[in-house]
């Protein structure tokens, strides 16, 4: 009895709340906690999400959906001819937020586009060690402390970057989140008070929701910043409710408790699309599946016999039931929604009979080897240990003894680095910032013991990234591009398995979510119909 | 009594080093460390590996940072998460009373309705009402508590849509917390409707955790009971002409209960290891579910200060649960 009246208290409860709605809300069932709100430190995809692309903004910024770039902060700029002089202007009446803990008292000016880069720089900054421990992970990682030689401000308004080398990707770079602009003037306000660490708990920036709380783990709430510059925000609310299980997330979209949700379960996607009350977008994903062999050991250092192990495995069964059926089977090592996709390579095709042939033909008798299957589920593969099964069995027809092996995540990546590791191995690659060489990389000399599973140094493949590195003509670079993934599939490093799609499942009444290759979520320019 | 509490808590000092001890190495024993674990794909080049590993400090003896660790928790210092760069002990000052609400609206579940199930089922040994009790305990305590959770959601959630989903509070309730515990901060709230917001999300959630506890409680209960019912002052009460309401209230069940209270003492380890998944589940935001974040992050500074002081706490709860049972039972104290 006591337990029915709690329901039917609780039924009313909602039903008075459902009255009371009258600001636009979007609540959005986001998959983890972001680590803090300065977009620099942190790497993960969810840090993201609640500090650069809701609370802040850049130089540049990537178009909605896509990867190409348009102006953001800076209204234009112009690259010296060597290309190592960038000059921003920038725009004029850039608003920071107004909050409870910070009240402006000028615009956005170079000064505060400075700081944003020399603070994970300049290791003399108390900026730079303001968190105990933070290695400025992305800053470095994109090689920009090499890179950047000095940042002038030249007027309140022009900010030039002198770079040590030409860099393609530099304006792109420019576009990601660790490149998000933060106020100068908050800063030193805090650093009088004594209080840095607020910088990252209390955000302050000039994009187009603000931040109102946090209660860790739960919920994050926002609101839209009425000064924002590109126009305030057709949402008054904007809510995180942090649901880290994938099903969970999926009742709670169904139920009403959110509106949006990220990354479903591939098994949950048939059910949400089903809902007559929600759609599902749905969009190519930025990324790639593959296993990698040892090319420096016997017998996977000859072509052929990468190239007959290749032949065997039927990546479209992996697809279907792996994937089930959100995914395509990989040519190349990049996808092809990128620039410089090369659509004349042709696959190797699956037949075993052919395989078995050139095995023989490699002198290759009574193989066996080991596949490792990662133990955890990423996008580019939903489900590795299942992928290692089909593939072990694949190879059982082509009379190849495989064993499948895993480790605790940390450590299987580690161990597969190993110059002598033993066995193909599974991975994948989301990409960055949309450029091709963010993948290429992967099979560079120099990501040897880093990225590169195959412990593959080709030469023609490695003058050609660094070619393409050289040049910022993009007719010039796709050219070389798509030379490198003839080379790639010539070669067969990896067996490349599979693009996946990406899900985004969302109720109908919201309206101009676009969903972005980089797997970033944005919810500038989303409204609710009622 | 004093010096019984006393011996208890000299029993204590060495149990918290030796906790302390295996936290650390525990945390160090998995495979990979926190940079690792932060690079990812991308992986990490050797120099910068080196660059962090100095800056970290994790290339000094293990005896050099477990000195350092200890003398810095006896100082109060339970060091600085290495992913969110917070302070280790307020981190867990924040998400404590969430668990600490769920275990025990759990417990009083538990032990509601896992004493008196366990109490007629003694007394009707052998009937229906007794097999089926201890067929449902005996699923309860074999029930994987994340398949268990899911499936309550779908139904009670996803199929009635009586409860929500998930989560501590209805968002459209936004206060700052006062306490910690939501029930108390929503009537603190003032605002209509937040206390039994507050009261549904948490229907689901300790359902599930209470599910093992009650089960071990209502089974140790039963077998406690039936001990006793065949001791002689039960006959000799049985023979006075007692009857059996008194008899089994009063004689039997006092004897009994000291059995369950060591159980239910044990059971807040059992809680601690539950609200982990129950949390992750039910988008709980405690401990549990920090502690499995701080494991996958191979936060060294999280886990092994959270796993400290969640020792320190169960041990506590052990020690109120020592005192209270020389409290009932007098022949304790003499020992």
């Amino acid at each position: 009895m006591k337990t029915k009246l709690t329901f039917a208290a609780a039924l009313l409860a909602a039903t008075v709340m459902g009255g009371m709605a009258n600001a636009k809300q979007l609540v959005y069932c986001s998959e983890a906690s972001p680590a803090g709100f300065d977009p620099s430190p942190w790497s993960g995809g969810n840090d993201f999400d609640a500090s650069s692309r809701t609370i802040y903004s850049r130089l540049v910024e990537f178009d909605h959906g896509k990867t190409t770039i348009s102006p953001g902060l800076a209204e234009s700029w112009t690259v010296s001819d060597d290309g190592k002089e960038y000059t921003f202007k920038l725009r004029k009446g850039v608003k920071f937020q107004t909050t409870d803990w910070f009240t402006p008292t000028r615009e956005l000016t170079a000064e505060d586009v400075k700081f944003s880069f020399e603070r994970q720089w300049k290791k003399e900054s108390p900026w730079y060690s303001y968190l105990a421990g933070t290695g400025w992970e992305y800053f470095a990682g994109m090689g920009f402390p090499d890179l950047l030689k000095e940042i002038v401000v030249v007027d309140d308004h022009t900010v030039k970057f002198v770079l040590n080398k030409p860099e393609v990707a530099f304006l792109p770079d420019l576009g990601m989140d660790f490149a998000s602009i933060v106020s100068k003037e908050y800063a030193d306000q805090l650093e009088k008070a004594g209080t840095l660490a607020q910088f990252s708990q209390k955000p302050v920036g000039t994009g187009p929701y603000q931040f109102v709380d946090y209660q860790v783990d739960a919920v994050i709430r926002y609101q839209a910043w009425d000064g924002y510059f590109g126009g305030r925000q057709k949402l008054d609310d904007l809510i995180f409710a942090i649901t880290p299980d994938a099903a969970v997330r999926a009742q709670k979209l169904k139920a009403g408790e959110c509106d949006i949700m990220s990354y479903p379960a591939p098994a949950d996607i048939a059910g949400l699309k089903a809902d007559t009350n929600l759609n599902v977008a749905e969009q190519e994903g930025l990324n790639v599946g593959y296993m990698a062999y040892n090319t420096t050991v016997a017998p996977f250092d000859k072509v052929e016999v990468r190239k007959a192990l290749n032949m065997a495995v039927n990546k479209q069964a992996i697809i279907d039931a792996v994937y089930q059926g959100a995914g395509q089977a990989a040519v190349n090592p990049i996808p092809p929604t990128m620039w410089s996709y090369n659509k004349n390579i042709k696959d190797d095709p699956y037949d075993p009979d052919a395989a078995k042939k050139m095995l023989a033909d490699a002198g290759v008798k009574d193989l066996s080897m080991k596949i490792w299957a990662m133990p955890v589920s990423r996008p580019y593969n939903p489900g590795a240990q299942r992928v290692a099964e089909m593939i072990q069995a694949d190879y059982a027809k082509v009379g190849v003894k495989a064993e499948i092996v895993s480790y605790e995540w940390t450590e299987y990546r580690e161990r597969g680095k190993a110059k002598d590791r033993d066995g193909a191995f599974q991975l994948g690659w989301t990409g960055d910032n949309g450029d091709p060489d963010n993948f290429l990389f992967l099979l560079g000399c120099s990501a040897i013991g880093q990225s590169n599973y195959a412990i593959w140094c080709n030469k023609e493949f490695e003058d050609l990234l660094q070619a393409g590195k050289a040049t910022t003509d993009t007719a010039k670079r796709t050219e070389i591009y798509e030379k490198a993934q003839e080379v790639f599939k010539r070669e067969a490093p990896w067996l490349t398995i599979a693009h996946s799609k990406v899900f985004m499942p969302m109720n109908k009444k919201v309206v101009g979510y676009a969903m972005d290759p980089l797997g970033i979520h944005r919810f500038d320019g989303v409204d609710v119909t009622e | 009594m004093f010096r019984y509490l006393l011996h208890k808590l000299a029993l204590i000092v060495p149990t918290i080093f030796g906790i302390s001890l295996a936290a650390f190495a525990f945390v160090r024993l998995l495979p990979g460390d926190p940079i690792l674990a932060m690079a990812g794909e991308r992986g990490v080049s050797p120099e910068r590996y080196a660059e962090l590993i100095e800056r970290f400090g994790f290339n000094r003896p293990y005896i050099v940072q477990y000195y350092e660790y200890i003398i810095r928790v006896l100082g109060g210092d339970f060091g600085i998460s290495l992913s969110t760069k917070r302070p280790v002990f307020g981190e867990f000052m924040t998400l404590f009373p969430a668990t600490l609400e769920l275990a025990l609206v759990a417990m009083i579940i538990a032990i509601l309705i896992g004493i008196p199930a366990g109490i007629f089922a003694a007394v009707k040994r052998g009937s229906w009402f007794d097999q089926a009790t201890m067929g449902v305990a005996l699923t309860g305590y074999s029930m994987p508590i994340f398949w268990w959770g899911l499936l309550l959601i779908i139904f009670f959630s996803g199929y009635l849509g009586w409860t929500p989903v998930s989560g501590r509070i209805g968002l459209q309730f936004f206060f700052k917390p006062v306490t910690g515990f939501m029930l108390i901060d929503s009537l603190l709230s003032g605002r209509p409707g937040a206390f039994w917001s507050a009261l549904s999300h948490l229907i689901l959630p300790s359902i599930v955790l209470a599910t093992i506890p009650l089960a071990v409680i209502a089974r140790q209960t039963r077998s406690a009971m039936l001990e006793v019912l065949g001791e002689d002052y039960v006959r000799t009460a049985r023979a006075k002409g007692l009857s059996p309401r008194r008899i089994i209230g009063l004689h039997a069940f006092r004897n009994a209960l000291i059995p369950v209270i060591t159980t239910i003492g044990l059971q807040v380890g059992t809680l601690m290891a539950g609200a982990i998944l129950t949390e992750t589940i039910f988008s709980w935001p405690g401990i549990g579910k920090w502690m499995i974040d701080a494991i996958g992050k191979r936060d060294y500074a999280v886990v092994q200060s959270g796993l400290l002081i969640i020792a320190l706490i169960v041990m506590a709860v052990n020690l109120v649960v020592d005192v209270l049972y020389a409290v009932i039972n007098p022949r304790i104290r003499v020992q």
